[in-house]
């Protein structure tokens, strides 16, 4: 049997999501068996591919290259899903929200209270453009399940790939929906 | 008191005149999910969870607000009411700034063990994420608007239980806001006796003790039963 294709991705998130991946252990083992890691920021993968069957999404949508990549990752994914709560809530990244536009966070982060040559990183092509208003993934895209946490515990992130692999869906419940 | 007789999911239970089906139901041993009740103050019916069906009406009614009747017959529990009680939890978690992650009353939040309870993994309503202030002027303890709920307990616990009513309601509609004396710092208030009650009726972590940090701001409710047990029973046991 083929292995199932598998691919993580990192928006506007702080890694904690793909550190507790990591903290799934000897689980990982045994997960190598059945998934090949088709595209993740710990595997040196240019370019999203084809075809990918599950994907986990950590963070949440905060430029425009992400929100161009989000396109791209449900044109080649079967099952996509919100991994962790800044992709499932908006979370921390999406705390800018209440401030207003960009412009005016920009300029107070990067030139009011810089302590030297305060300039708002602007490289065209290098540099994305932040999106007004960071939002949930399923703002952007349809996502097919959602694994909740700040970051989520890694035998909840076992109990979603479990189901995934045995049912080909995840559905969590009762405290594997904990918020935070 | 004159018995009453009504029929709870099919069940037949005797209750007594002036109780309110919430009450009913519990005695039952029936759990529906609530948010702006609190055992010793009056409720409001402000969060709408505790919504029953009665017989084939198709108007829901508010199991805490309202009162048993001969005959009455309540379902509880039916996808109808679970899919409008998810509503309402994902509607409070749009509504204002909610981030468990970094909030003082994660794991000790009702807002949060609501949502675990109704099964939400995420909401279905674009977040508003309002501009909303704190206050901390106040010596022991500080108000983050982005958390409050509107649900009132601060301010029925205040009134009724320690009779201070520093708290009151200012605003309209989901513009809603919570106030001290006359809209004013909570520090400058000449009402406030600093006794902390609001501060344990807080369903999340909106009235939040200062100096709590992320995960903290653990709620003490038997502080609050222990003076409603004095004053209902007049047994001082805590």
């Amino acid at each position: 049997m083929d292995r199932v294709k598998v691919a993580t991705v990192w928006f506007g998130g702080c890694a904690g999501c793909h550190m507790s991946f990591l903290d799934l252990d000897e689980f990982l083992i045994d997960l190598a068996d059945k998934v090949e890691l088709v595209y993740s920021p710990i595997a040196d993968v240019k370019v999203y591919p084809e075809n990918v069957d599950v994907c986990l999404v950590e963070g949440a949508i905060a430029n425009e290259e992400q929100v161009e990549m989000a396109h791209r990752i449900r044109k080649n994914t079967k099952i996509v899903i919100s991994f962790g709560d800044c992709a499932v809530t908006g979370n921390i990244p999406a705390m800018r929200n209440p401030l207003g536009s960009v412009l005016p966070i920009l300029q107070t982060v990067y030139v009011d209270n810089a302590d030297t040559h305060g300039v708002i990183p602007d490289e065209e092509g290098i540099v994305p453009k932040l999106v007004e208003r960071v939002c949930p993934l399923h703002e952007i895209i349809p996502v097919d399940a959602y694994i909740p946490g700040c970051p989520p515990p890694a035998p909840r992130i076992r109990a979603a790939l479990e189901q995934l692999l045995s049912t080909g869906a995840a559905q969590l419940a009762g405290k594997d929906l904990k918020f935070g | 008191m004159a018995v009453i007789t009504l029929t709870i999911d099919g069940r037949l239970i005797s209750a007594n005149e002036g109780q309110s089906v919430l009450d009913a139901v519990k005695e039952a041993g029936i759990r529906i999910p609530t948010l702006c009740h609190l055992d010793g103050v009056t409720d409001l019916g402000a969060c709408r969870l505790c919504l029953v069906q009665l017989g084939n009406s198709p108007r829901l009614q508010p199991a805490c607000v309202l009162k048993v009747s001969e005959g009455l017959e309540v379902i509880t529990d039916s996808e109808r009411l679970k899919s409008y009680r998810k509503m309402i939890v994902e509607l409070l978690l749009s509504e204002r700034n909610h981030i468990c992650a970094v909030c003082v009353a994660n794991d000790h939040c009702q807002l949060q063990d609501l949502a675990m309870e109704l099964g939400i993994d995420h909401s279905r309503y674009e977040y508003i994420y309002p501009d909303l202030k704190m206050d901390i002027t106040h010596e022991r303890f500080g108000v983050d608007h982005n958390r409050c709920v509107l649900c009132g307990r601060c301010i029925r616990v205040c009134d009724q239980i320690e009779g201070a009513h520093t708290w009151d309601m200012a605003g309209r509609g989901a513009k809603s806001f919570v106030i001290t004396d006359m809209n004013q710092p909570w520090g400058t208030s000449q009402s406030c006796t600093s006794c902390g009650k609001c501060v344990q009726a807080c369903p999340t972590g909106a009235i939040f003790r200062k100096g709590a940090t992320v995960s903290e701001m653990e709620k003490d409710s038997t502080r609050l039963e222990f003076i409603v047990t004095a004053r209902e029973k007049k047994q001082w046991i805590g």
